[in-house]
């Protein structure tokens, strides 16, 4: 089993943190390995991010993505840039709010993760929602616990429930997210 | 003051056994594990979360630590601090690096013990500060004036990022040497998992320190605890032990004798021989499908990853390919490389720069094996299958 997972935002949306709960749901709460490798500018908020995670039941030698499974995009500056990398059946996932434009000819999971978090209070916990959403409508192999489990373990005690709020409302809206 | 970490703090400090972390933290986990007790750095990327994780675990462990002004002044303050009998560690990248070079051969003159981890990046000058990359393989070894060895190791992976800090610490108490841990941004901010050992899973070194008795203490002379170690005992300050420290070719006593042939001949000899002469058991590489292999890399560092999987790759297609991955550089493993080179036709070096270990590599290769670079640059890996084809082609 090896799964390829790209996450792609700009620059402040916590793309790179939802990168890593994925990877730390697969090595420390699910006995598999990963690895999660970022790509970012000098910049702290604003310009492109990006995060790649690998899990696999093996060992994993090359760390960067060779052959994407799933693309998740934040911003439309990152989807236009990554959709190149991907394959013909890449999973693709945007939020409609941030990727307006995405009609490239192929179906497109489309949940409102932005819209979620705004309703809990915080637009801060977008990437969270996110987060739930690439869980519930992709099998990264990792049970949906051992995620949620991963946020717990990775956020501020602080903002605990509105994290887990987020992950869990994501998680089902991706779950009953159709292909547009 | 004299800092000794209680490592069973320390190690509870780090928490979880098996966590998911970046290389860079690993390395601080590595220095705080072997026994860390001064920091002193300047935050750079891809290196500053080294200094991220000492800045918030270090003091709470019982060191201290020091962002400095700059990374002259880092290196100089890990190296007083190493002298008032505690171990020391700095963490740089890319232009760091070049201005630590001055203080990293002060370091070896005064035979101070210290760790400095070099998370690579591109250069010259700043470079891709973002960007990882291996520039600085040979600075290591040639970059500070004079003659001189170096001690470095080149992690693969966020585990050996760790294990190989605690192992550079002790080279480092062992030889009396400032150690290098040749990273790169690759690793450096990779997240992989890692296993954290707990205290009666590590073997630490420490320095050995004079016992003498101090009228008759020669401080720069052959050990005088530790009969037929070339590596003095170690007086540190406050012990009583007198030494003066100067970069200034000195004598036995610590005495510049700056007009004296002898006097330098004998301690730049000592000061290297004290490493090469374990040189071949410092060697340590790790061997991949090495048996029946014709045509090998000779990798290290993030590039050994690429390397690896274009080998399993044309094992598929029935090319005997091998690999040899050095987890230490320096000192050279120059029989390794030897013996290696008898047995097969082709060597080829994958590299994130022009070319740099390549040199050492086909000076201490048979002649007639072929050693050629496979270069990167640009602050990416490369890919198994640019790999691959070197396999292809040399194969035909």
């Amino acid at each position: 089993m090896k799964k390829e997972i790209q996450v792609a935002g700009f620059g402040g949306q916590g793309v790179i943190l939802s990168g890593f709960i994925i990877g730390k749901a697969a090595c420390v709460f699910a006995d598999l390995n990963a690895v999660q490798s970022q790509s970012y500018g000098p910049e702290a908020r604003g310009g492109a991010a990006k995060t790649a995670v690998i899990i696999s039941d093996e060992t994993i030698g090359y760390p960067r993505p060779t052959s994407i499974d799933v693309f998740v995009s934040m911003a439309q500056e990152a989807f236009n840039s990554y959709l190149p990398d991907c394959r013909d059946d890449t999973v693709l996932i945007i939020d409609p709010d941030l990727v307006t434009q995405s009609d490239v000819g192929r179906p497109v999971y489309k949940v409102r993760v932005q819209k979620i978090a705004e309703d809990l209070g915080n637009k801060i916990v977008t990437n969270i929602a996110m987060v739930g959403a690439l869980t519930g409508i992709y099998d990264l192999g990792v049970p949906d616990e051992a995620v949620k489990k991963a946020v717990i373990d990775s956020v501020p005690k602080k903002f605990m429930d509105l994290n887990i709020n987020a992950f869990e409302k994501g998680l089902e809206a991706g779950k009953n997210a159709r292909p547009e | 003051m004299r800092y000794e970490l209680d490592p069973v703090r320390v190690r509870k400090i780090l928490g979880n056994k098996k966590q998911f972390i970046m290389g860079d933290m690993a390395i601080a986990y590595g220095g705080l594990l072997a026994g860390v007790g001064f920091f002193g750095g300047y935050p750079i990327t891809p290196a500053s979360e080294v200094a991220e994780g000492m800045a918030r675990m270090l003091p709470r462990a019982g060191g201290t630590f020091i962002q400095m002004e700059d990374e002259i002044a880092s290196m100089a303050a890990i190296i007083g601090a190493a002298w008032s009998g505690t171990k020391t560690m700095t963490a740089t990248s890319g232009p760091g690096f070049s201005l630590m070079m001055e203080n990293y051969g002060y370091a070896i003159m005064t035979e101070t013990p210290c760790v400095i981890a070099n998370v690579q990046r591109t250069g010259p000058s700043t470079g891709q500060p973002t960007q990882g990359a291996q520039g600085d393989m040979l600075q290591t070894r040639w970059g500070s004036h004079g003659d001189m060895m170096a001690i470095a190791l080149c992690p693969s992976t966020v585990q050996e990022c760790l294990d190989m800090t605690i192992e550079a610490f002790n080279l480092s108490e062992k030889y009396r040497h400032p150690v290098v841990l040749l990273a790169d941004g690759e690793v450096g901010h990779l997240r992989e998992k890692v296993v954290i050992p707990d205290v009666d899973e590590m073997e630490l070194i420490e320095r050995i320190e004079a016992t003498v008795d101090k009228d008759k203490f020669i401080p720069y002379s052959e050990s005088q605890t530790n009969p037929g170690s070339k590596v003095p005992d170690f007086p540190t300050f406050g012990s009583g032990y007198r030494s003066y420290v100067t970069g200034l070719t000195h004598n036995d006593m610590g005495f510049p004798a700056t007009d004296k042939q002898p006097d330098h001949e004998r301690l730049i000899n000592r000061l290297v021989s004290k490493i090469t002469d374990d040189r071949e058991k410092l060697t340590d590489v790790e061997e991949i499908e090495l048996e029946d292999a014709e045509i090998v890399f000779v990798t290290y560092g993030a590039s050994a990853r690429p390397a690896e999987s274009a080998v399993r790759m044309a094992r598929a297609k029935g090319i005997k390919a091998g690999m040899l991955r050095l987890k230490l550089v320096w000192p050279f493993p120059e029989k390794a490389i030897y013996e290696l080179s008898k047995k097969v036709s082709k060597i080829i070096v994958p590299e994130m720069s022009l070319g740099q270990m390549v040199h050492p590599v086909r000076e201490f290769a048979a002649k007639d094996c072929e050693v050629i670079v496979a270069p990167k640059v640009g602050g990416v890996m490369h890919l198994p299958v640019e790999l691959l084809a070197y396999l292809e082609e040399g194969s035909q």
